[in-house]
């Protein structure tokens, strides 16, 4: 099995100024944005922040307002879609219903000047790849939601695409298969090596599939960064909360140096930030403390707590997952959440327990 | 009584009003059209019951019933493959526009709130030696004296179109409707211009939608005879019309009766090929 990886022509995309209205709603305020040959960048954010509107710009499906798209350094405002020589994946798989497996992934081929005896062997190896190889001669309904899902992939790149498009591909599948696609997808993507901007909701799919996450909120781009960047960093409030839950807790910064910025925040009184994990907090200023979820650590009065900062909590709620559990607890005034693996017994609904968390693993935001 | 029983039964109940009026308003009154068919008319005027194959002897074989119904069926082929071209952009065109969708479908249904035959006689205002046409054109100087553009078959045609493009534009629109818009977005990603996608996917697509409008404007087409009656001159009579003229003008049931159940069986057997190929329950989606 050989993709001739080699032979498809790799693309940078490029958002400048991006701005699209509908009537008076404007759907993208000014994006700019930077995807390099070959990356995996994935567009998240909740459904209406305009994270579709984008890929629908770059696909050619809908015009900016403002600003320029250019794709291999070429500006394609003006270039129509069936120019563009992009593949899209839908979310519903738009596959052509009276037309074979065969011939849904053929059909890119017919305008594209492919000799008629190398189509049949593309569509095979674009089978092949999406690992599917005998399904060429049956018909879109006959398959399942995953296979059409493969089928869609598969006729996207057998024409080889300069970049490639994925609105929500895993959506419609159920949760077990979407791990299994994921996996796939990214297997497929670096295997031919093209560009890659896949829209989602979901912050599992962006974290594990990433090169980079372009958080989105509200028709603005909050955030670009590697996975662990964004999730590590998190450049706002939203992007704090919208990638697993976080306590924001406001307060102040006492001094900063090269190393570190000392926060005084309510509860726990002085924290220790890596500089690294607070570049927008300056000293004097308000300032807000990030602390996940997952590193707010309950634990029994009396356990050795050294290097972290705790507070005495009650458990409110036991929100029981399994592998994990959720509590909310309440901390003098203010209800936190953390999320803690589970070792032997989770703490019952009104107990007393030590919350604690390590300052390094926390991050700062700038503003009250 | 068990659960299986009382339920098997639900279904008959709840279809009985349905099937109780349909039996007496159409079976039974076509049963009676089948014996009359065999009765005879004699030359006083009087019918003799009774097992006579005379209606169906001069029906079958008299070439002036089947001329007629041949250009019964021709007129109804050329109404259906008009309508077909005029609708099928405007469903296309409703199906594809943001919003104003239900306004735009109310105003395919306004002309159903007027009585067919009004509608039918409102081309004589237009068309007529002083309709609003010839006026027109004599007022503008081109013509001098009123030309007779009535009683033809092409009249006939355009009665005809103008009754029945809505029960075409409806079901075209029902198909197009169904057809998920990303469709024609994937083709064109794919490197196909839009006049290729549409010809590719979504022209496919909508043929059940089109032989569904074809097949009710070729049954309602063939089986009208108001429209030749009141635009058609002598010589466009349809097949209904001399049923109607056997009927009404000389109260010869038998024949009557033997011609219209003729026009019943070629309908009928086109009704049979249709749902052969394409099923009933695309022209039930495109009526609903």
């Amino acid at each position: 099995m050989n993709f001739h990886p080699e032979s498809a022509p790799v693309s940078s995309v490029t958002l400048n100024n991006i701005v699209k209205r509908f009537g008076t709603f404007t759907a993208v305020h000014k994006a700019n944005l930077e995807i390099p040959e070959g990356a995996f960048v994935t567009l998240l954010g909740p459904s209406g922040c305009g994270k579709t509107t984008n890929l629908r710009m770059i696909a050619g499906l809908l015009d900016p307002s403002e600003g320029e798209i250019l794709i291999g350094g070429k500006r394609v405002n003006e270039v129509p879609i069936h120019k563009r020589n992009l593949g899209i994946v839908f979310q519903n798989y738009a596959l052509f219903p009276h037309k074979t497996v065969a011939e849904n992934i053929a059909f890119g081929l017919k305008y594209r000047s492919v000799p008629k005896s190398d189509v049949a062997r593309r569509v095979q190896e674009a089978l092949d790849l999406v690992q599917l190889p005998d399904v060429g001669h049956r018909y879109p309904k006959e398959l399942s939601g995953g296979q059409q899902q493969r089928i869609a992939l598969a006729r996207a790149i057998v024409i080889e695409p300069e970049v490639l498009l994925l609105d929500e591909p895993l959506s419609a599948l159920d949760a077990n298969l979407r791990e299994d696609m994921r996996v796939e997808l990214k297997r497929i993507q670096s295997k031919i090596g093209v560009t890659t901007v896949f829209v989602t909701h979901d912050q599992s799919e962006a974290l594990a599939m990433s090169d980079k996450i372009v958080v989105m909120s509200a028709g603005r781009i909050e955030q670009v960064g590697t996975p662990e960047e964004v999730y590590n960093t998190p450049a706002s409030e939203f992007v704090a909360n919208f990638l697993g839950a976080s306590n924001i807790l406001a307060g102040g910064c006492a001094s900063k140096d090269a190393n570190a910025a000392l926060l005084d925040v309510p509860l726990f009184g002085s924290v220790l930030v890596p500089a690294d994990k607070a570049p927008a907090v300056n000293a004097g200023d308000a300032a807000k403390l990030v602390l996940r979820a997952e590193k707010l650590v309950l634990k029994a009065p009396g356990s050795d707590t050294t290097g972290m900062v705790t507070a005495e909590a009650v458990v409110e709620t036991v929100d029981y997952q399994g592998q994990t559990v959720r509590y909310f607890l309440r901390v003098g005034d203010t209800q936190l959440q953390a999320i803690n693996m589970i070792d032997g017994r989770p703490f019952a609904e009104g107990q007393t327990v030590t919350a604690a968390f390590r300052p390094q693993d926390c991050a700062a935001l700038a503003g009250a | 009584m068990s659960v299986e029983k009382r339920e098997a039964r639900q279904p008959w109940i709840l279809l009985s009003p349905a099937l109780t009026a349909v039996t007496l308003l159409l079976f039974v009154p076509l049963l009676f059209i089948l014996v009359y068919s065999f009765w005879l008319r004699t030359a006083t005027g009087a019918d003799v019951a009774g097992f006579y194959l005379d209606n169906w002897q001069e029906a079958l074989t008299d070439p002036f019933y089947r001329d007629i119904l041949i250009s019964t069926l021709r007129i109804a082929a050329i109404t259906t493959v008009a309508c077909a071209v005029m609708g099928y952009p405007s469903a296309y065109f409703i199906a594809r526009s943001q919003g104003n969708k239900a306004v735009l479908l109310l105003l395919l249904m306004l002309p159903f709130w007027i009585s067919y035959i009004i509608r039918t006689m409102s081309w004589i205002n237009i068309l007529g030696v002083s309709g609003a046409l010839n006026s027109a054109l004599m007022a503008l100087g081109i013509i001098s004296e009123p030309i007779q553009m009535l009683y033809n078959e092409v009249t006939v045609i355009l009665g005809l179109v103008h009754f029945l493009l809505p029960f075409m534009i409806l079901n075209i629109f029902v198909s197009l409707d169904g057809i998920d818009t990303n469709l024609e977005n994937a083709a064109n990603s794919l490197g196909a211009t839009k006049w290729q996608a549409f010809l590719q996917v979504t022209l496919p697509l909508s043929l059940p939608g089109l032989a569904a409008g074809g097949l009710l404007c070729f049954v309602l087409g063939a089986g009208t005879y108001i429209t030749p009656l009141v635009l058609g001159g002598p010589r466009d009579a349809m097949f209904a019309n001399l049923v109607f003229e056997a009927i009404i003008t000389q109260l010869n049931w038998p024949l009557g009766s033997a011609l219209s159940l003729m026009l019943l069986a070629v309908l009928g057997a086109l009704v049979m090929i249709y749902n052969r190929y394409l099923g009933m329950a695309q022209l039930m989606k495109g009526l609903g």
